[in-house]
């Protein structure tokens, strides 16, 4: 078997509205290896959230194959999927999408708590979240809500999140799309020792600064795959 | 995720709404408090009717006098009492009874007036009303007319206060009688003082205090008491023909009235029922309505939270752990609107027995099934929207605002 961590064949999702059906993804095929740091670019409603809603087990596509560590997904029934989305795959968002009633502890705990089977104990929960949040440099602000913190420390706290069930790949949409530059480089540097410890990182990103930190980018437009390469600046710098 | 943890986010989500959930269980409140209220006033009228009924005595039978038959003066006789008594098979004893107007009743120089009632042997039993001191007069004193009289116990205090009554004896109207007994105190049933009058035998009665011989022999009311219940109707049926055979009158046209204590405690029932079914609607309609706010409540929850569903989803909660969630808060609601109602439910149970309007007797059981109703119209209420959310969309819903 490859190494392969995500397979897909000629994914299509179509949307009906109006007379023509909408393709937002026309044919996508994709292979993503264990352990790599993938950034999708593309002008807006070139397809990119549909594909990662498609990838984190969000959506399902109208047509095609999708393969999450040779597994098909497609045949998955809605307890598998929940579970997919429980502990193989971490979602981060543009608009964090924290519970704002919770805290941050109570926020990063959740994935723990809905986890079926291997169960843990509140205490070793807690500790999981804490060590969560404290790999993301928040471990001073625990029992803060979502409005009492900035929003770089909600993307971190959405970090830790994604990450406490220990998922192998991490989906990042967009995920530095609301911050500014001073914390959209704290969350990167962040992605990039995550991916540096062997998680795989899918991120959606507008900004070319910020696609930079990937190793492999693709581009899209309507639907489709333009171009698929490793990023020349990232081989320059891990050549140094 | 464990029940302890989805209870408390519900129920923080709740306190969150104070009013709002206040305002949403008002139904179940006024249901709840509806249903104990009622059992607690079906329980109070038949604790009443049970009290009655051992005050009157167990399974009586009472024969009365028919008013306006044509022809014939309306007549119940002391013989028709003794008829009844040797030929009526399930009964266990019959007890004639006349009254007589206050007499002076006079012990050394003890005196003051008192009312009497001129009966036979078996009243004690036939009654209800047992002895307290000594016996209550036999037939051997009724055929010889002996000179008896049992005191009521107030009476008995009034007149002898620390000495024994037995024996003595005392002037009752213009006649000498022994004392042979006292009642047990009794209190009052309906108007009658059990314990505030004497008794002597009938015969007594007739010969020593009627002045009008018109009204020798006669009896205000002969009660008979059958064995058990069972034996009633037939008892009832043999002394209706036993009367019409003594009084010479068909069965289609008597002169007689033969009644149960059930007769006469119907009416009362008829009102306490009228009362309990009005309040089993007020409590099914309040439920119903209670029910519907819960579930247009829970809707609006579902809408308003429709983004925290799609992030719940996002990072791994199941179809049913979404409706466990919300299922568990309609549950919680209702639950709490239940709470509410059977501390008013108990308190107006307590009001009205307090206020003597009503009444009450506050079951244990009542409880229990006013907590399950309301946990059942939280499930049954809430199901369609804790569905609802269970089955939504989770792309959609993220990208609800
Ligand atoms: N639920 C939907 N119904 C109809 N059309 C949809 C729906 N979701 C997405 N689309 C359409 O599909 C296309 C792709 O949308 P998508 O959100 O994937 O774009 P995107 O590349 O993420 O854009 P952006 O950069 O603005 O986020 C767009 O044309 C969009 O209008
Ligand atoms: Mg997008």
């Amino acid at each position: 078997m490859s190494s392969s961590l995500i397979q897909t064949e000629n994914l299509v999702k179509t949307y009906d509205t109006g007379e023509v059906p909408l393709r937002a993804l026309d044919g996508v095929s994709l292979d993503i290896a264990r352990g790599e740091f993938l950034a999708i670019m593309g002008h807006s409603g070139s397809g990119k959230s549909t594909l990662m809603n498609v990838l984190g087990a969000l959506d399902r596509p109208t047509a095609g194959r999708y393969l999450l560590e040779g597994e098909e997904v497609g045949e998955m029934d809605v307890e598998e999927l929940a579970d997919l989305r429980n502990r193989r795959i971490g979602f981060i968002f543009q608009s964090f999408n924290l519970l704002p009633r919770l805290s941050a502890l109570q926020n990063v705990m959740l994935p723990i708590r809905y986890r079926v089977g291997n169960r843990i104990g509140g205490e070793e929960r807690e500790e999981a979240s804490i060590a969560a949040l404290e790999s993301v440099g928040l471990g001073e602000r625990l029992h803060h809500r979502p409005n009492q913190l900035s929003g770089g420390q909600q993307q971190r706290v959405a970090i830790a999140r994604a990450l406490v069930n220990q998922p192998a790949l991490l989906l990042a949409d967009e995920p530095t799309g609301n911050l500014d530059s001073k914390s959209s480089e704290e969350i990167m540097g962040i992605l990039h020792t995550l991916n540096r410890q062997g998680v795989t990182i899918v991120m959606v990103t507008h900004e070319s600064d910020v696609a930079n930190h990937a190793g492999r980018i693709i581009h899209m437009k309507d639907g489709k795959i333009i171009s698929d390469g490793q990023n020349g600046k990232m081989s320059q710098e891990r050549a140094q | 995720m464990t029940l302890i943890e989805v209870i408390g986010l519900a129920w923080e989500g709740l306190v969150l709404n104070k009013l709002r959930s206040f305002l949403t269980t008002l139904g179940v409140i006024i249901g709840v408090a509806a249903v104990i209220l009622m059992i607690a006033i079906s329980a109070g009228a038949e604790a009443a009717i049970a009290d009655q009924i051992n005050a009157l005595g167990a399974n009586l039978i009472i024969v009365t006098a028919a008013r306006g038959v044509p022809g014939r003066p309306p007549t119940l006789v002391y013989d028709d009492a003794l008829a009844i008594g040797r030929t009526v098979k399930g009964i266990t004893g019959v007890a004639a009874e006349q009254n007589l107007a206050d007499q002076l009743i006079k012990w050394g120089n003890v005196s003051f007036t008192t009312p009497a009632l001129g009966t036979t042997p078996d009243f004690p039993v036939v009654r209800g009303a047992p002895l307290g001191v000594a016996h209550f007069f036999t037939q051997a004193d009724l055929d010889r007319k002996n000179k008896v009289i049992v005191l009521g116990s107030k009476v008995a205090q009034d007149l002898f206060g620390e000495v024994s009554p037995v024996d003595q004896e005392v002037v009752f109207g213009t006649t000498r009688l022994t004392v042979i007994g006292v009642m047990a105190p009794k209190g009052k049933v309906a108007d009658t003082d059990y314990d505030d009058r004497v008794y002597i035998p009938l015969t007594v009665l007739y010969q020593r205090f009627l002045a009008n011989p018109m009204m020798n022999n006669r009896v205000r009311t002969v009660y008979a008491q059958a064995t058990s219940r069972e034996t009633m109707d037939s008892a009832i049926s043999q002394i209706k023909s036993v009367l019409a055979q003594q009084h010479g009158v068909t069965l289609a046209n008597p002169d007689f009235i033969v009644q149960t204590q059930e007769d006469i405690i119907q009416t009362q029932q008829a009102t306490t029922e009228t009362f309990r079914t009005l309040l089993g609607w007020v409590a099914a309609v309040s439920l119903l309505v209670g029910g519907i706010g819960i579930m247009n409540i829970m809707l609006v929850s579902v809408t308003e939270r429709t983004r925290e569903i799609g992030v719940r989803v996002s990072i791994g909660a199941r179809p049913q752990d979404v409706r466990r969630q919300f299922l568990l808060e309609a549950m919680i609601l209702s639950l709490f609107g239940g709470l509410i109602g059977v501390i008013a439910g108990v308190g107006g149970a307590w009001l009205f027995d307090e206020m003597g309007a009503m009444r009450t007797v506050l079951v244990p059981w009542s409880l229990g099934l006013a907590f399950v109703a309301s946990a059942v119209v939280g499930i049954f209420f809430g199901y369609f929207p804790a569905t609802k959310a269970a089955n939504l969309d989770p792309i959609e819903a993220l990208r609800h605002e």
